[in-house]
């Protein structure tokens, strides 16, 4: 068994990060091309990974399933990346970032990661103007801050409301420019499908060409994987449509733990389901909760009223009620969650009726609709493209998707996992954000790891292992690339006779999770799931229908073999869930609530990482973590 | 509530490999809710062909919400559909009526082969990026971000050049099947800004012969790509370009 060894330095806070800098072993320049480095993904942590490695020297595959690198999920993103340069001199320090990024995980993660990722969050930005990425900018010149996601310091840097796609084209691009130098290999449409261990190490992976149907090898002194997050496991989610977990889980299985999986966040403000045909969920910058008032019908007549027919006194503002200190800007699981109780109790509104209102009015009221339309036009002009209605004239309706996953492989302090040669970075991994993320932290995790820890940690490992080259041929890639097949096959077979197309099964999947392992949970919704996903699961391997063949291009078959690890991981998530009998963060028990219904974390008990060995009789080990505080004292979030 | 519904007759492009023979086959999409994106719309249609045990339609997508550049065929004739603007994900059944005939095919360019029905191979416009769409920066120590200052108008104006999201309908929209406004928008980005200054020579050179060299036709004016450039990146791109390209050719003897 691993020992569960987060390889953290001694020493102060402030020094660990350059210390193990210095201690860390160098591959000489010489060498470093002889040395070749796996990539999956090109999102912001694989492309700025890759880019970085390449330039130093190293020989680079990356992989991703696009038609291109630079069509990652990260493209997606909105709001913006944070950084503590106090441009605005409103009092921002490492200290501060640190300690609001730990606070608002719900002291669930790593003093010592998390004040790395404050102290490299300034070179992120240094490095993406220095590429040319158009951050929003000050008549004078200087870079643009905002505030965000309710924090106290203007800190956020931003790219109109495409920061995600900036910051993705800067790492694409300096990627490209390696793939031009010939030092980065760049394969798109490629889908990893297992991982390859030699001796207990990883040394290479089999991945299926999406194209032309064919099994491929490839063999490296590391693997880093940068494969994005899970929410996919919900099926409706906020993610792009490709977004999966098969990589990181195929590692679960040969051996990489799998921590907190449990922890998930919801996103208050996104657009709601209009029917049963909807293939994903639009995310509505949570900036709109600045100004925009969230109510619902006080009387479950009214909820098909129009809104402007509903009069004041009729109107429930739930979130000002309850929380008249922060109000509508409650952090987003209590923002969530309320949102999910009124619906529950038939309050909700819209045709499905699962959706509150987010009004303007007060606020064009108040400012002007020139201000308003300053500040949220081109939000408002998505919003009305998307449903057809005009937010300036009636209120929006939003309901939470699933957005985010704090979970993912467990990682040491040098983002290696307990497989040794495979390192994990991005939203793949568990490591910065606790039980919770805070808003414009993603995008600097991600190049956090890619640009200044990944290239460095991975030369340590190369040159501490001193990894001997193994060859395709290896009888380690004959075995594995045999299981792939296997799966692929019995998947086709049964897929010739099945009844039950796989965006059918998927949707049930999506259900169960969001009904019992979503914003609000409880053991015996838990347990429920659990049976209900065992049952899904049987019925997908009897009874899926794929259409096609496996020798080309065949959509579906790429979505089966996503669900059939859907339907694994969804299973851990509701066992984590249920073992861990506290409320912190994006994990809402509701057995353990305050006499006021907000979360109630037990610290005594549950401050570890719970990282889950993977077993395959279906009763997987945990392992923990414990997490220890010497720098920061733990304190209870309260918004009331 | 009681919704509308809405049929639609469609004559798809079905082609079973770059090889292969294409030709247009009809379906009818009844029971659409009118709130339904286009590619929802094409979801319902292959749920149906699965159980009916055939070969759904092939087509790309990835974020759907118009930002990731993956999606992408020909509506009626029109890159992306008739809305300005506006991706293939990003169309509602809404913007057409009950009863109309679509007709959908890929992108057709001889530098984007057909890799089945409605998807296409794309990889020439990473190549062109990789000739030179870039600032030659390495990782690692920089001058504070601030060091650099950038009036707004300018980084303004490079935003609207870097908006592009690599789609390739203004290749799929020009006659000549040319790249000038993909390829123009990337020179013109890193051509306003300071950072991308020291390299804009090479980086005209490189990028333009890497478009030649991947047979994109040239640009002759028309400016079919800027009507159906969903991120409506303007013409001023290729103007700007072909001066960046002048410029090197007389700087460069
Ligand atoms: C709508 C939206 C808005 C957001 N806004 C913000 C924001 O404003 N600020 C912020 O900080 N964060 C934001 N986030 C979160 C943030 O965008 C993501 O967490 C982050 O971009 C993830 O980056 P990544 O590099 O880890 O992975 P991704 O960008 O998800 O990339 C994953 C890569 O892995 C590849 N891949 C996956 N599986 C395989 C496989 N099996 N084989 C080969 N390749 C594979 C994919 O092709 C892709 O290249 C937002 C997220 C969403 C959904
Ligand atoms: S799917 Fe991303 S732009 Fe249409």
């Amino acid at each position: 068994m691993t020992k569960l060894d987060a390889r953290m330095p001694d020493g102060p806070l402030q020094q660990k990060w350059e210390q193990r800098l210095e201690e860390m072993k160098l591959v000489a320049p010489n060498n470093k091309k002889k040395h070749d480095v796996i990539v999956v993904g090109t999102g912001l942590a694989g492309a700025s990974a890759a880019a970085t490695m390449g330039e130093l020297g190293y020989s680079v595959k990356a992989f991703c399933i696009q038609d291109s690198p630079r069509r990652a999920h990260s493209i997606a993103a909105q709001g913006g990346i944070n950084a503590t340069k106090n441009y605005p001199n409103d009092g921002d320090s490492i200290w501060r970032l640190f300690y609001d990024t730990i606070k608002g995980g719900d002291f669930r993660s790593r003093e010592g990661n998390v004040y790395r990722l404050a102290q490299v969050s300034n070179h992120i930005i240094d490095q993406a103007v220095a590429q040319g990425v158009p951050f929003a900018r000050e008549y004078g010149g200087d870079l643009a801050n905002r505030s965000f996601g309710g924090a106290q310091v203007s800190r956020t840097f931003y790219a109109r409301g495409q920061t995600g796609q900036q910051l993705l084209l800067g790492a694409f691009q300096a990627m490209m420019r390696q793939v031009d130098r010939g030092k980065v290999k760049m394969y798109p449409r490629r889908e990893m499908l297992d991982l390859v261990l030699v001796d207990g190490v990883a040394r290479g992976i089999i991945t299926r060409n999406l194209v032309t149907g064919e099994m491929e090898r490839h063999a490296a002194d590391a693997v880093v994987l940068c494969t994005g997050g899970y929410g996919r496991t919900y099926f409706l989610s906020t993610n792009a449509f490709n977004s999966n977990a098969t990589a990181a889980w195929r590692c679960h299985k040969r051996g990489a733990y799998f921590a907190n999986p449990c922890y998930v966040q919801i996103h208050p403000t996104c657009i709601p389901q209009s029917g049963d045909y909807q293939s994903k969920l639009t995310l509505m910058s949570e900036s709109l909760r600045n100004d925009g008032r969230v109510w619902v019908p006080k009387d479950e007549a009214d909820v098909d009223k129009p809104p402007h027919q509903i009069p004041e006194s009729e109107r429930d503002y739930y979130l000002e009620r309850k929380y008249p200190a922060f109000g509508n800007l409650v952090p987003r699981d209590v923002a969530s969650r309320n949102a999910k109780y009124m619906c529950d109790k038939g309050l909700g509104v819209g045709a499905t009726g699962r959706a509150v209102y987010l009004d303007f009015r007060d606020a064009i009221e108040e400012q002007g609709r020139d201000v308003i339309e300053d500040k949220y036009g081109n939000l408002f002009h998505m919003y009305h493209k998307i449903t057809d209605e005009d937010p300036y004239e009636v209120p929006m309706r939003i309901y939470p998707a699933v957005h985010y996953t704090m979970g993912g492989l467990w990682v040491d302090y040098e983002l290696m996992s307990t497989i040794p040669g495979l390192f994990v970075a991005g939203e793949a991994n568990f490591s910065d954000h606790g039980a919770n993320r805070l808003g414009a932290s993603a995008l600097m995790q991600g190049l956090a790891d890619g640009y200044f820890v990944i290239p460095f940690t991975v030369g340590n490992f190369i040159a501490e292992y001193d990894v001997q080259k193994v060859s395709t041929d290896h009888k380690a890639f004959d075995a594995t690339e045999d299981d792939v097949q296997d799966q692929i096959e019995r998947m086709m077979s049964i897929g010739k006779e099945g009844s039950r197309t796989v965006i059918e099964i998927y949707r049930d999947l999506g259900k169960i999770m969001y009904d019992q392992v979503g914003m609000s949970r409880t053991k015996e919704g838990l347990e429920q799931a659990r049976e209900e996903i065992v049952g899904l699961r049987e019925e997908f391997w009897n009874d899926v229908k794929i259409p096609g063949r496996a020798d080309g291009y065949n959509k579906m078959l790429e979505l089966a073999g996503r669900l059939a690890d859907f339907l694994e991981l969804s299973e851990l998530m509701a066992i984590d869930a249920s073992e861990r009998d506290e409320s912190c963060g994006g994990h809402f028990r509701e057995e353990y609530q305050t006499d006021e219904g907000e979360a109630l974390r037990r610290d005594d008990e549950f401050c570890y990482v719970a990282a889950w060995e993977y077993d395959e009789d279906g009763d997987p080990k945990m392992h923990k973590e414990e997490l220890e505080f010497e720098n920061v004292e733990l304190s209870t979030r309260s918004y009331k | 509530m009681a919704q509308q519904t809405m049929t639609v007759h469609l004559k798809v492009w079905r082609q079973s490999g770059s090889d292969s023979q294409g030709r247009f086959e009809q379906y009818t999409a009844e029971d659409l809710n009118p709130h339904m994106s286009f590619l929802e719309m094409l979801d319902v249609v292959n749920e149906d062909l699965i159980h009916a045990g055939e070969d759904p339609i092939a087509f790309d997508s990835d974020c759907r919400e118009g930002i990731c550049g993956t999606c992408g065929f020909v509506i009626n004739g029109q890159a992306h559909g008739s809305e300005r603007g506006t991706t293939v994900c990003q169309l509602h059944m809404r913007s057409f009526n009950d009863g109309d005939t679509i007709v959908i095919e890929p992108w057709r360019a001889r530098s984007f082969p057909v890799i089945k029905d409605l998807v296409v191979d794309r990889d020439a416009f990473d190549r062109i990026i990789s000739a030179g769409g870039y600032v030659s920066v390495g990782t690692g120590p920089k001058p504070d971000a601030n060091s650099i200052k950038i009036g707004k108008d300018v980084s303004d104006k490079a935003f609207d050049s870097a908006a592009c999201i690599g789609c390739g309908a203004c290749v799929a929209a020009c006659p000549n099947a040319s790249a000038s406004l993909f390829t123009g928008a990337k020179i013109t980005q890193l051509a306003l800004l300071p950072q991308g200054k020291p390299e804009r020579t090479r980086r005209v050179q490189r990028m333009v012969h890497q478009m030649e060299d991947e047979g994109f036709g040239n640009c002759s004016n028309i400016g079919e790509c800027e009507a159906v450039c969903p991120k409506e990146i303007s013409i001023d791109n290729i103007a700007k370009m072909k001066r960046e390209y002048l410029r090197a050719m007389l700087s460069d003897t």
